[in-house]
């Protein structure tokens, strides 16, 4: 390693074995399995595929390097930044790491709902990595940058996400370590704390020569804040270059997909499905949507809401889904169904990614990019070409006018 | 803020590869004693948040098994007629250490599975997490013990210097509870239906230990029971709280004492092969 190299990744591949008849989630299917086998009727004998979620990556970063990692839900972003994190092992390969790692790739991780801010700020210090003084030795300060001085000792089940987010945060941009990874969680919180937040990594790199490894859907917050990007395509480094350089190349090669969402959000909740209808929209014209959630285990969900992002990714709108008390509970195997209308789609012309961020009593999930609407020009006015989608500003005004020369 | 850390070039370098073994592992638990220390805290915590209720919780299991097994035992077995001390009372010596074993397998044998969420975001030595589960178990312990000692003083036995052995032998039962301990919650990880084993295990311990008879009182059986790690567990605290009921008997201590230590060594071997994959598979 180079005398200025903090990471170095070498061939490093991940695989994943998504097993049909081979892993067994209890010990009965397991003994039925091999039982089976003993009898002579193992059907489903070698049905397992394996998923390549990196494949043989190979890079460098130098200290100070703020370097941005792009690609879709898949590319192999999150597992990167977990075999970085030390969180999984690489299934072949070499990493090197230079000094001190923090990572943070969860808003609040580790938050406990019943514990107050002043305990959560500890609690949550601890487990990204500060020790104890550290984190008293800061504690004003992150008091002071989370503006919540006067909830200091509510429980943050009480909170609104928005003081959940910047508390969360404010434990994390204090993180002092020579490394900090750091995942999706810029997608959540308001714009001006985001900026509060890059402002103060921004100063860290600047004075301490921090390396920031960074993931994230936000193409701005990237072209902005990163100096090197990464682009990952299934798995595959596909590209190595200036951020913004890297960014440009993403827009052009990513269209926006549409369709239904189905996924696993977490070890509580599968999302069974998610449609906005139609998928190209009309501007002004009424758009529905259906949401359905199934809770693996039992859920108590504080915060719901769609996001929605432009092309950008900058944020155009949200739908918010609270109800009542401003919790749900959900028993096991339950589903959630929601369904809804938007009578007038007021957004400009263009493609838009639709997110959901979830937070119950034990996640704090944001997740992007789950599925798209395309919005379409409505007619000109007779005779008229259509302003262009760029000169349209950022919000759709309903207006009426008369005219009259005289 | 700190002032600015100079860069060092001479910072060790951290590899990480396949099937490596982590050489600075336990460098690196202790160097995560502080997040040991802030989880323990956390549960008990949420667990005394209201106090009283807390303590409530804390005694109504030990009272109830005392109750129900100084009426089994001592009426219906007519037990009490070969015990010296108050019947009630000898339960609660043996209830005492079994409660703070059962509490802390059962705590740490679902530790990983409930603590997945930090698995899968953060790395720590995850050693860490059944280790903390230790507090709450014994934060019950004293809170029961409390109870002991009152029930005690009032039935006229004073504690003497038996009781600085007492440490000793929550250690023990610790050492048993956190290698059985730590089998099952590594392998709950791989196989989610050994979490209803636990119980099971535990409802069949209670009657195998000697919490409502002594040892002695089944002499065809004495052996058999032996090989159980609570019965030394249990004679060993039975001797620091009623030393004159009770003498030493130093085989069935050495006993628990091999048992648990291979327990935990069998345990701590099998956690560390498996703790690398716990994120892919929790």
């Amino acid at each position: 390693m180079a005398a200025d190299t903090v990471i170095s990744v070498e061939g490093v591949s991940k695989r994943y074995q998504l097993g049909t008849g081979t892993r067994h989630d209890t010990l009965r299917d397991t003994l039925m399995h091999r039982l089976r086998g003993l009898l002579g009727r193992n059907r489903a004998a070698g049905g397992e595929r394996d998923f390549w979620a990196l494949r043989d990556l190979n890079f460098e970063i130098k200290r100070g390097e703020v370097v941005g990692v792009i690609g879709r839900n898949g590319a192999g972003k999150s597992t990167l930044l977990k075999v970085l994190s030390r969180i999984t092992e690489p299934t072949s390969g070499r990493i090197g790491i230079r000094g001190r790692v923090a990572s943070l790739l969860e808003v609040g991780t580790g938050f406990h709902p019943e514990l107050s801010g002043r305990e959560n700020i500890f609690l949550n210090g601890a487990i990204l990595g500060m020790s104890r003084a550290e984190i008293t030795r800061k504690f004003d300060e992150i008091v002071a940058f989370a503006e919540v001085e006067r909830f200091l000792d509510t429980p943050v089940k009480h909170y609104s996400s928005g003081m959940y987010v910047r508390l969360a945060f404010a434990v994390a941009a204090h993180l002092e370590p020579e490394i900090l990874i750091v995942d999706e969680v810029l997608a959540v919180g308001d714009a001006a704390f985001q900026q509060k937040c890059l402002g103060r990594m921004q100063s860290v790199v600047e004075s301490r020569g921090q390396t920031i490894f960074f993931v994230s859907h936000n193409l701005k917050a990237v072209e902005h804040f990163c100096t090197r990007g990464l682009l990952l395509e299934a798995g595959q480094l596909t590209m190595d270059a200036p951020a913004r350089t890297v960014v440009a190349e993403y827009l052009r090669k990513n269209a926006v997909r549409t369709g239904k969402a189905r996924r696993q959000l977490s070890d509580e909740m599968d999302l069974e499905e998610l449609s906005f209808e139609p998928a190209t929209a009309t501007l002004r014209e009424p758009v529905t949507f259906t949401l359905t959630l199934r809770a693996r285990q039992e859920a108590l969900i504080h915060d719901f809401h769609f996001f929605i992002h432009n092309s950008f990714d900058d944020r155009s709108a949200v739908i918010d889904l609270r109800r009542g008390e401003g919790s749900r509970t959900l028993a096991a195997g339950r589903q959630l169904r929601i369904t809804g209308r938007i009578p007038r789609i007021n957004l400009v012309e263009g493609g838009y990614r639709i997110g959901l961020c979830l937070r119950t009593s034990r996640h704090f999930g944001v997740y992007p990019d789950l599925t798209s609407l395309q919005v379409a020009a409505g007619p000109a006015p007779d005779g008229f070409l259509p302003i262009p989608p760029e000169y349209q500003g950022t919000a759709l005004i309903d207006y009426t006018f008369d005219d009259r020369v005289s | 803020m700190s002032a600015p850390a100079e860069f060092n070039a001479d910072l060790p370098t951290l590899v990480i590869e396949s099937g490596r073994s982590e050489a600075h592992y336990w460098r690196d638990v202790w160097r995560y004693r502080e997040l040991l220390g802030f989880l323990a805290w956390r549960d008990v915590k949420v667990r005394y948040k209201q106090t009283v209720l807390g303590v409530i919780w804390a005694l109504v299991q030990p009272i109830v098994t005392t109750g129900i097994f100084t009426l089994i035992f001592g009426k219906v077995a007519r037990m009490e007629e070969q015990v010296a001390v108050p019947f009630s009372l000898f339960v609660l010596s043996g209830v005492l250490p079994w409660q703070l074993f059962s509490a802390a397998l059962s705590n740490s044998s679902a530790s990983l599975v409930g603590n997945a969420h930090l698995i899968s975001k953060i790395y720590f030595p995850r050693l860490v997490i059944p280790l903390s589960t230790l507090a709450v178990a014994l934060v019950d312990f004293a809170v029961v013990l409390v109870l002991y000692l009152i029930l005690s003083v009032w039935f006229g036995i004073y504690p003497n210097w038996h009781w600085l052995l007492l440490p000793a032998m929550m250690l023990l039962a610790l050492l048993v509870a956190l290698g059985a301990g730590l089998w099952l919650t590594a392998l709950t990880v791989k196989f989610r239906d050994f979490r209803y084993i636990v119980p099971f295990l535990l409802q069949v311990g209670l009657f195998l230990s000697p919490i409502g008879f002594r040892p002695e009182f089944a002499p065809n059986r004495a052996a058999l029971l032996a090989l159980n790690p609570m019965t030394g567990v249990i004679d060993g605290f039975r001797w620091c709280l009623l030393p004159a009921e009770v003498p030493l008997d130093a085989t069935r201590l050495l006993i628990s004492l091999v048992m648990g230590l291979g327990l935990l060594l069998g345990g701590l071997w099998y956690f560390r092969r498996t703790e690398r994959g716990f994120a892919d598979v929790i």
